[in-house]
């Protein structure tokens, strides 16, 4: 199987936050920590992203936004949620306009907890989802192979 | 029957080696662009890895026609490749060139997405700006060699540099335009983020974002041909000089991407034009001037 | 030899028919009838004349009658020139008119000659006769429907669409005789009767700013037509001679009376040709029903000034020292600043018909600047710039104006989609536009050897404006095309419907037919038609393009036509999964509409880059027209100076 792991592309959206984890996950993919080395490049557009990170919890005005851009991305895809309010909604769980963590609209790969998130902990989430990656494009030939024969 | 030989195997030679040739040249450039900012930067084959995955990813498109694009665009580029590589005719080859162009163009502008809409009207202006800085390039070689093909320009006596110098500058200026970088990247952003998102390449993902590289590299494997072609001549020591040359170009292209910020279009059109008028208009018309009758 | 009597007659005794019996069905039967044996005569003759081997043929040197018909032809036209100037209050035109006749008459009246060859038949007005024929034809034919059209959409407009006709007819003939004269007092007379067709087609509407533009396009035309009349009344009273062949011999020979003469001639041809400073009035013609305005910018009128160029071009060459005269550094000049300038404004453009316009004064004058080189090679372009001009333009137009007629908008940015929406239409369209500036279509290749030609007569002025020029053409031309392709969903835009007339769509499909096989065959036309034809015009021998370039372009038009075929093929077996266009997440799942602050859906709407404000007609017209009046003054100055 082809080697995919050497080229994650990621893209990054923030949702209903504090913008604390927002600024932590770019900061990880700025020079300083130098990303690129590992193939990592910070792409804007869903198209071309292999793996999703989404920071801050989902209302009911991001949530068919979040959905879409899921959506648009090409499979072998992973999704990885970064910081507590991604995860469960985290403290602003209990507002009028919160549904939750980004699992309530897509399916959720990655959990990386922390208010806000660490840099070690979200380069650590960015390498588990690599390694899913690399899975999900097996689970991915083997279903195209299958609608093949089909 | 040699000339027929040599000429296929230079279109073979084309068609398997500048795919290598410009990925390992956009290795190079992404190595050093990051040790220009203090990184260690990806490894040299990175861009080979992106693209493998990209062929390897799900197909997707917005519409159905772009991949029809996309690969009209790879097939015009490798045509005008090989056209260039077996010693044809340069103008014609940069005809051919724009129409290759146009079918980026066209893949981007297909889909009638906002961002790829505007990504591919800036493009349309960089074409307008480096159009007549590479016809008078065509024209300033004729005006040295008397003619137009590549295969009689090498085998001159000297190199064609010592009479264009200044049509030299105005097309090195205008590669940064060409190649889509900093600060001429007003089509295609190369960081994430910004206004055109991804520009003319917003809607292309997966294999026809990978037929788009592939396309970049057999370009830029073009240009740096013509770059050569400044230099090479019948001596074979003029070999070593010309990749040599064209290896400095190349650098010198990453370092005005790395040290420059994104130009507005009018000032771009603006630059360009004038660079080309007074550099290589100015070179050619004296040149004319010196070399007449 | 009847043939060419027959003609140029045909048309005008068609005209004469629709003006007694053209009324209802009656005058579509004529009128249809009547382009259809025109074209079918026009292909007769060539063939007639291919089967001679295109020999030169000089005819009619008897013609008395012909000779007082013409003259009182002459007379009729200052008349009619004259009361019309005057109904509109404009009487200084009429001057315009009756000072060339005058003098003309009394060449005619006063003046002994030899006996002179009236018609002369060669290559070129043998081609001259076949674009005039059949595109001329075919527009005609198209007319028809259209105007049906036409009419019902604008009911404030009084319907004379006979009248109309029968101006397009006499048109054809007028052309006919222009081409095909070798007498100069002939040549004059065709020369103002297309001036004053076109003054009567454009006013055809007879609304405030037609009968305006329709007096802009008679003076400037006039104007063109007293140089005519000046350049040979002049000629006639040095060398004593109203031969046309002569004269461009005593040019070539570099008679120094035929200098003032011939730049005379060429500075008519210039307004004919709608060069600057004289471009406005093919601009202003726009307000004529589009088959009119095809018929102007395709296969006649300008087409006639172009025509005259090639004609005189081995005379812009000097005898002694094989130099450019002034003059043709004249006429090279001021078409190469028109085909750059022309082709920046028409980027400024959404109004369909204006940027076919435009590029229609740009292309020409990219025709006028290879003509005023006047070399082989410059001509050898020339000619095929004229004819794929001819049949690319005339497919344009008459595809706009039934994209008019079916989408009630002939701006640009109304097309988007067009393919979708008017999928037959916007083919021809596209076919029409590649033809304009696209590899391997004809363009490409005259723009080719025009470079190279620009290189050898180091002409660097022309061969600047060359390389910028095109820069820009290209840029209007695809972001036109790229409106057509670009996706749009069906329920999402209006419903269009296709209310294309049989017969427009008969012209549509032969032009583009014709288009599509001159791209293919071009390489052999050169060979077997246009270099004979070249050797014929300069004594010269051999080719004109070295083979290897026409075997290349072979090659590379295969490769054009193959690639998206075989790549369309190869990319339907891909099986594709559908995704919505990016709009940062807020695409409403259509690609037309996205979710707005309130919530609500918001339509997408995009367009192209135009710069109206910095590059637009306004803006560069007066500029471009003082720089290139200033050229032709002065050097107009040193011409006569220097032969005075």
């Amino acid at each position: 199987m082809y080697n995919m792991k050497r080229s994650p592309w990621v893209m990054h959206y923030d949702g209903s936050s504090c913008n604390g984890c927002d600024i932590e996950v770019l900061a990880c993919l700025t020079p300083v920590y130098d990303a690129e080395r590992f193939g990592i490049i910070n792409t804007g557009d869903p198209m071309q992203a292999d793996i999703l990170l989404i920071t801050g919890g989902i209302n009911s005005q991001n949530a068919p936004v979040v959905k879409q851009i899921y959506e648009q991305m090409p499979r072998p895809k992973v999704v990885c949620a970064i910081g507590v309010c991604a995860c469960t909604g985290g403290i602003f769980k209990d507002c009028y306009n919160i549904k939750g963590g980004a699992d309530t609209v897509i399916p959720v790969d990655i959990y990386v907890p922390g208010c806000a998130a660490r840099p070690q902990s979200i380069i650590d989430g960015i390498v588990k989802a690599i390694d899913l990656f690399q899975k999900r494009l097996e689970e991915h030939a083997a279903m195209v192979a299958e609608k093949k024969e089909a | 029957m040699n000339t027929v030989i040599t000429k296929i195997l230079w279109a073979l030679a084309y068609l398997i080696f500048a795919p290598l040739i410009g990925g390992l040249l956009e290795g190079m450039d992404r190595k050093i662009s990051a040790r220009m900012q203090r990184r260690v930067g990806p490894p040299l084959l990175q861009p080979f890895y992106d693209v493998g995955k990209l062929l390897h990813k799900q197909t997707i498109s917005v519409t159905k026609s772009q991949s029809f694009l996309m690969l009209s665009y790879l097939f015009f580029m490798m045509i005008t490749g090989v056209m260039f590589f077996i010693g044809t005719d340069i103008l014609m080859c940069m005809f051919v060139l724009s129409t290759a162009a146009m079918f980026l163009y066209f893949a981007a502008t297909v889909t009638s997405s906002p961002y790829s809409t505007i990504g591919a009207s800036r493009e349309l202006i960089q074409i307008m700006a480096y159009e007549p800085a590479v016809l008078l390039t065509c024209v300033g070689f004729y005006v040295v060699r008397k003619t137009f093909e590549v295969g009689s320009i090498i085998k001159a006596d000297d190199s064609a540099i010592r009479y264009l110098p200044g049509v030299f500058v105005a097309f090195v200026f205008v590669l940064t335009i060409k190649m889509r970088k900093s600060p001429f990247d007003i089509s295609t952003s190369h960081h994430p983020n910004q206004e055109v998102i991804k520009g003319v390449t917003a809607e292309l993902g997966a294999k026809n974002l990978a037929y788009f590289q592939i396309t970049e590299w057999y370009e830029n494997v073009i240009l740096m041909g013509i770059i050569g072609l400044f230099i090479i001549n019948r001596n074979p020591i003029s070999i070593p000089i010309a990749i040599v040359v064209v290896l400095a170009v190349y650098f010198l292209e990453i370092l005005i991407d790395n040290c420059s910020a994104r130009m507005k279009y009018t000032k771009m059109l603006f630059l360009a034009w004038t660079v080309t008028l007074i550099a290589s208009g100015c070179n050619i018309w004296l040149l004319m001037m010196i070399l007449g009758d | 030899m009847y043939a060419i009597p027959f003609l140029i007659c045909f048309p005008l005794f068609v005209a004469l028919l629709l003006g007694i019996a053209g009324k209802g069905k009656a005058g579509n039967v004529i009128t249809i009838g009547g382009a259809g044996v025109i074209m079918l005569s026009s292909v007769a003759f060539f063939t007639y004349c291919a089967m001679n081997g295109f020999k030169s043929m000089e005819l009619f040197y008897e013609t008395e009658l012909a000779d007082r018909l013409i003259l009182a032809g002459e007379i009729l036209l200052m008349i009619l020139v004259t009361v019309k100037c005057f109904i509109h209050k404009r009487y200084w035109i009429s001057l315009l008119s009756i000072i060339p006749t005058g003098m003309i008459a009394y060449v005619e009246f006063t003046g002994e000659h030899e006996q002179i060859a009236h018609i002369y038949v060669d290559r070129l007005s043998a081609l001259m006769c076949l674009i005039v024929g059949i595109i001329g034809s075919l527009i005609i034919i198209y007319a028809v429907g259209y105007m049906d059209g036409y009419h019902a959409h604008h009911k404030d407009i009084m319907d004379r669409r006979y009248y109309f006709f029968l101006l397009l007819f006499v048109f054809m003939g007028a052309m006919y005789g222009f081409v095909l004269s070798s007498s100069l007092i002939w040549l004059d007379f065709f020369w103002e009767l297309t001036s004053v067709c076109s003054f009567m087609l454009i006013g055809y509407t007879r609304l405030e700013e037609a009968v305006t533009n329709s007096f802009r396009a008679l003076w400037m035309n006039l104007f063109g037509g007293l140089a005519l009349a000046i350049g040979i009344v002049y000629y006639y009273y040095t060398v004593g001679d109203l031969s046309f062949r002569k004269f461009i011999e005593e040019g070539v020979a570099g008679n120094p009376f035929s200098v003032i003469p011939i730049t005379l001639m060429a500075f008519a041809a210039l307004t004919k040709a709608a060069q600057l400073p004289f471009s406005p009035w093919l601009l202003g013609a726009m307000v004529a029903p589009t088959p009119s305005s095809a018929l102007l910018h395709s296969a006649t009128m300008v087409k006639a000034g172009v025509y005259v160029l090639i004609r005189l071009s081995p005379a812009f060459q000097d005898a002694a020292t094989g130099n450019l005269t002034t003059t043709g550094t004249m006429i090279s000049l001021i078409g190469g600043f028109t085909f750059c300038v022309a082709s920046v404004m028409a980027i400024a453009q959404a109004d369909a018909k204006r940027v076919l316009a435009l590029s229609t004064v740009s292309n020409l004058g990219l025709m006028v600047a290879c003509a005023g080189v006047g070399t082989p090679e410059t001509i050898w372009a020339c000619i095929f710039l004229m004819i794929f001009h001819a049949v690319s333009k005339a497919l344009l137009f008459l595809d706009v104006g039934a994209t008019e007629n079916s989408l009630f908008s002939r701006d640009i940015e109304n097309m988007h989609g067009l393919l979708i929406r008017l999928p037959r239409l916007a083919i021809f369209m596209f076919i029409g536009i590649a033809g304009m500036f696209l590899a391997p279509f004809g363009m490409l290749i005259s723009k080719w050897s025009a470079l190279r030609a620009m290189v050898d007569e180091k002409n660097m002025l022309t061969l600047i404006f060359i390389v910028f020029g095109s820069a820009t053409t290209s840029f209007y031309w695809s972001k036109w095309m790229g409106k057509i392709i670009a996706h749009v969903n069906l329920d999402s835009t209006m419903p269009v419907k296709d209310v294309t007339k049989k017969s427009e769509l008969f012209s549509l499909w032969i032009e583009a037919v014709m288009m599509i096989l001159l791209c293919i065959l071009f390489p052999f036309l050169s060979k077997v038609y246009v270099d004979p034809l070249l050797n014929d015009m300069f004594n010269s021998n051999g080719e004109v393009l070295p083979m290897s370039i026409l075997y290349m372009l072979v090659i590379i038009i295969t490769f054009v036509f193959a690639i998206p075929l075989i790549t369309s093929a190869y990319s339907k077996h891909i099986a594709s999964n559908m995704k919505m266009s990016y709009m940062g997440g807020i695409n409403t799942g259509t690609n037309h509409n996205f979710v707005d602050s309130f919530g609500e859906p918001k339509k997408l709407f995009l367009t192209n880059y135009y710069f109206a404000t910095r590059i637009g007609v306004r803006k560069l017209m007066l500029p471009s027209q003082i720089v290139t009046s200033a050229i032709l003054l002065l050097m107009g100055c040193i011409i006569f100076g220097g032969a005075l």
